[in-house]
């Protein structure tokens, strides 16, 4: 019924299909995760104009295909002559530059409203105890406010993480060689689509409940404050 | 500035807006199923509803897709060949509509779980006390009260799920993404053509947010509000 030999011969690009996969996850995320706090603490400001330009970042990023924003990033931009001839086109041109970029753009808008909502989650209390301390500013943000919400943002954030994980199957699109990649040039050679996007689903799959249990583990040493609440 | 491909393109955005409320029909119809089989007595039903969103969550939608389209023809001819039927061809667009309506579905199933658990208990208590058959209860009393609950989850998932059809373009389906494609490449102006759907997509969340908004406010009637 199933073809074993296809998949173990298709292994070793599976797995270099894993490596690009898992890393430009790492590089999407760790961008996103950097770039996300300071967005975020813009987001929820009182004043307009710092609060105005994210929201319209992060309207337009979450509004719009991850697909469409790669298909600008790697082909769009090459329409123009001023693009062609800057500093910048020989990274323009690399697949792996223009799905950084996309992914990680597109991520951050989204970590930004999920960290931003956690930073208005803030219980009052805390914000008015930290001012009665002296605590203002950046030491507000630092000591009191950043500390709880990223905490109260982990399980959407792993959630995000997730998501972004299932997203790099788009890269594929633009000839980045990733686990999908690999899968469709097995299903082209053998024409076995239960081998070829079956080991791709398995793959994925291991890997998704990897990820949800290294969350899971980090709730529990980050969000352990609140386990008595838990009512499941 | 488009080169007379316009009118293309926004023909697209009927596919596009087709593939769209065709998966929802599509998935609503999983994910009530699965709520049900959830909620149910029966094991196996739980077991199966499960399996269905544990594995659909943990596979990225464009795989799942490759893998229904690709596979599921070879699955239809096999059968046809067994049955002595002639070659059936898929459809990209009935097989990208029935992908996309299965993976949405999956999440549906959690979105409409909870709206049914929200439901007071007292409301199909005093439906059977008055005499309502469990249909009749079930369409009567606790579908119209569980679609309040349902709408913010619903919303969200409509909203992705918009965004998931540009994937349909992968497998053939002559998408809006589908004739940006073929623009770009005709006029070799692919940025003019990526952003115009591009804000064609963001004009689709904007209206569908809007309209969402009216129909929260609408099964919200009657409900006391908490004025902060």
């Amino acid at each position: 019924m199933i073809d074993w030999d296809v998949i173990t011969q298709s292994l070793p690009e599976f797995w270099g299909g894993l490596q690009v996969c898992l890393l430009l996850l790492a590089i999407s995320v760790g961008t996103g995760f950097v770039l996300s706090v300071p967005l975020a603490m813009a987001r929820v400001s009182a004043r307009r104009w710092l609060a105005w330009p994210v929201w319209t970042y992060t309207y337009v990023f979450r509004g719009t295909p991850l697909l469409v924003q790669l298909f600008i990033v790697y082909y769009g931009f090459a329409q123009f002559e001023v693009v062609r001839e800057s500093l910048l086109w020989p990274l323009l041109r690399e697949a792996w530059f223009c799905a950084w970029l996309a992914f990680a753009l597109n991520t951050t808008a989204y970590t930004t409203e999920i960290f931003a909502g956690a930073l208005r989650a803030t219980p009052a209390g805390e914000v008015e105890a930290a001012r009665a301390y002296g605590l203002a500013g950046w030491r507000l943000y630092s000591r009191i406010l950043l500390p709880g919400a990223l905490r109260r943002a982990l399980p959407q954030y792993s959630n995000e993480v997730v998501g972004m994980m299932h997203a790099t199957a788009i890269a594929s699109t633009v000839t980045l060689v990733d686990i999908t990649r690999v899968a469709r040039d097995v299903y082209a050679n053998h024409l076995l689509p239960v081998e070829a996007f079956g080991s791709a689903a398995v793959i994925y799959f291991v890997l998704t409940f990897a990820m949800v249990g290294v969350f899971k583990l980090l709730e529990r040493r980050y969000l352990r404050h609140l386990r008595h609440q838990r009512t499941r | 500035m488009f080169h007379g491909y316009l009118g293309a393109i926004l023909g697209g955005l009927g596919i596009t807006l087709a593939t769209a409320a065709l998966s929802l029909a599509v998935a609503c119809g999983f994910g009530l199923l699965g709520a049900v089989a959830k909620l149910s007595r029966s094991r196996t039903a739980r077991g199966l509803a499960e399996t269905y969103t544990t594995l659909i969550r943990g596979i990225p939608e464009l795989v799942l897709m490759l893998a229904i389209f690709y596979g599921g023809q070879i699955l239809v001819n096999r059968l046809a060949e067994a049955k002595g039927w002639d070659y059936i061809d898929v459809p990209p667009f009935t097989a990208g509509v029935l992908t996309i309506g299965f993976i949405f579905g999956a999440y549906l199933t959690e979105t409409f779980r909870g709206a049914i658990l929200a439901v007071p208990r007292g409301q199909m208590e005093a439906a059977t006390a008055f005499g309502l058959t469990r249909s009749q209860a079930l369409r009567r009393i606790l579908l119209p009260q569980m679609v309040r609950h349902a709408i913010p989850g619903f919303a969200n998932n409509w909203l992705v799920m918009v965004k998931a059809t540009a994937l349909v373009s992968i497998i053939g389906l002559d998408d809006m993404l589908h004739r940006a494609n073929m623009a770009a490449s005709a006029t070799r102006e692919p940025f003019t053509f990526y952003m115009l759907i591009a804000l064609v997509y963001l004009a689709i969340t904007t209206v569908s947010i809007g309209l969402l908004m009216l129909l929260e406010r609408r099964f919200s009637l009657g409900v006391k509000g908490i004025r902060f």
